[in-house]
């Protein structure tokens, strides 16, 4: 068994975390092939060759995969298919955007954010929001995957994985880039740090989430959102977490005024430890909580900042 | 410009699901079904263009059993002007329905689909995706912006780093992310109006797809469940317990 998997790379970054977690789940169907595609993606694929358990890197660097567009990158996975069993990569909103367009073009399903392999056809994956876990079995020549990194440690470096660059395939020149709007920070990204504070409704503004953002400063923390504090505009659209948005697993999730909608839960849920601030006892989120707090956030969430 | 939007009858988002016993699926006899959330939001981004005179027909199309009229006759209640059921009884993958959705713009002709980026009962997000690349269409996933321009459409999308802008030459598939717009509200007499536009009952074998299902489910579990855990009386009993856990 052959082992394609598609790294995530950003503007010519390797984003570590999310491809050896992906590497982790897929050295369980076989030997592992990594893909760095990219306008720049030498530097990435030197770190990807790196993660132990990764047998090759495949190095394609073009224009034409720059900006991450899904017609490109698809037809260049299509092109080097042929010699894979497995084609996978970390369940990010690129690889959401790219894969099942891979699957379509080589007439097979995609199974989307596994959870865990049973075997090299079988794997479990949440449905309803996480409500309910399936096993599916799937009956295709190739199977295209996306696996959910929040279940999967990430594969060791210490690797030295041999790479080889390779040319570009064709573009079908249908879409074009016209820009980015994307913030920097220095905090921890969502998906991989190990403390998470999150904003909902109930933190009120967005010149309020600044008490949220103050804590998780002091824990060196990573800051999300619910749904509500994105769609209210208190928060970006890349702090959600839940359903639709990230899913996350640190060692200490903290929900600050967020009442713990299933679509909520959904993405947090596997945290290590939850701790619940809301003001309402009722709340959902106290259902899951390790240690809750009834307590008006806004005196509570400052006077946990300033005792840490 | 006729604009084609997938809407899917699913459990409503409201509902907790339940697994059955025996691990053969998800228990959805007498749940309220609704419809897909991503989807209304694409009827509505769909009906806006309409009314923008940009689009000049909107067609709602749902494949599945009988009862997905229902979801078609919301669909034209927001303002699809007609709508096709592709009924079947059969479990449809989001590769079969892509298939089916491929056949019907070989018939329609649309210049866009505009479609949920995901469907919240099964969670694939893979529809939309599948469609294009059937088509050999060009894609734009997750959109919050849609913006129509002669022959191109613009889109912004939501991406983990924040947003991105692409620009698409038509025709074209978007799926739509939850903060493209904010459906309307259903009026009384939109639901009536609704019953009197025309809605086309087809059958995969009318467009000739086989959509035999590529997965088999295995079975079905709950997930493990989390304990509820102490309620702390005061901050500082929080703080100490979280260094007892070894959380901070």
């Amino acid at each position: 068994m052959a082992v394609l998997l598609l790294a995530e790379v950003t503007d010519g970054a390797l984003s570590m975390d999310a491809t050896a977690k992906a590497v982790s789940a897929a050295a369980k169907l076989g030997d592992v092939t990594v893909l760095c595609a990219g306008a720049k993606a030498a530097d990435a694929a030197k770190e990807a060759a790196t993660i132990a358990g990764v047998s090759k890197v495949l190095c394609a660097e073009d224009a034409l995969y720059g900006h991450r567009l899904a017609e490109p990158t698809a037809a260049l996975i299509v092109s080097l298919a042929g010699s894979y069993s497995h084609i996978v990569a970390p369940a990010t909103t690129d690889a959401k955007n790219i894969l099942p367009r891979v699957a379509a073009l080589l007439d097979v399903m995609v199974l989307s954010d596994v959870t865990a392999v049973v075997d090299a056809d079988t794997f479990e994956r949440p449905i309803y929001a996480g409500n309910a876990i399936q096993t599916v079995k799937s009956s295709d020549a190739k199977k295209v995957i996306t696996f959910r990194t929040s279940t999967f440690d990430a594969a060791a470096t210490g690797g030295s994985a041999s790479v080889e660059n390779i040319g570009a395939a064709d573009n079908p020149g249908l879409s074009a880039w016209v820009e980015d709007k994307t913030a920097t920070s220095d905090r921890p990204e969502l998906t991989s740090a190990g403390i998470v504070v999150s904003g909902g409704r109930g933190v009120g503004s967005k010149d309020d989430f600044a008490i949220i953002e103050a804590l998780a400063d002091k824990l060196g923390a990573a800051v999300g959102a619910s749904r509500a504090a994105v769609d209210s505009g208190y928060a970006p659209n890349d702090w959600q977490v839940g359903q639709t948005g990230k899913v996350v697993a640190p060692n200490l999730y903290v929900a600050v005024g967020i009442s713990g909608a299933i679509q909520h839960l959904a993405g947090m849920k596997d945290s290590k430890v939850i701790v619940a601030i809301n003001k309402d006892e009722e709340a959902p989120i106290f259902q899951v909580a390790d240690f809750g707090l009834v307590a008006d956030l806004f005196s509570a969430v400052p006077e946990l900042t300033g005792k840490l | 410009m006729k604009v084609l939007v997938p809407v899917k009858r699913v459990v409503d988002y409201n509902v907790k699901v339940r697994v059955k016993s025996d691990g053969t699926g998800v228990d959805i006899a007498n749940v309220k079904m609704s419809m897909n959330p991503f989807d209304e939001i694409a009827v509505e981004e769909a009906v806006r263009l309409r009314e923008k005179g940009v689009v000049t027909e909107v067609i709602a199309v749902s494949c599945g059993v009988t009862q997905c009229t229902e979801t078609l006759r919301t669909a034209m209640a927001i303002g699809a002007d007609r709508a096709i059921l592709v009924e079947t009884n059969a479990e449809l993958q989001p590769l079969a329905v892509a298939k089916l959705l491929k056949a019907l713009a070989e018939k329609e002709g649309p210049h866009l689909f505009i479609m949920g980026k995901q469907a919240i009962d099964d969670d694939s997000n893979q529809t939309g995706q599948m469609l294009a690349a059937l088509l050999d269409w060009p894609q734009a996933t997750f959109a919050s912006k849609v913006e129509m321009t002669g022959d191109t459409v613009n889109v912004t999308r939501e991406v983990d780093g924040g947003l991105e802008t692409l620009a698409l030459q038509l025709p074209a598939v978007v799926t739509t992310d939850l903060r493209l717009n904010e459906p309307r509200y259903v009026t009384l007499p939109n639901i009536m109006k609704a019953k009197k536009k025309p809605l086309d009952e087809k059958t995969p074998a009318d467009y000739g797809v086989d959509v035999t299902p590529r997965l088999s489910v295995a079975k079905t579990t709950e997930p493990e469940a989390r304990k509820a855990g102490v309620i702390v009386k005061t901050v500082d009993e929080l703080v100490a317990k979280l260094k007892e856990a070894g959380a901070i």
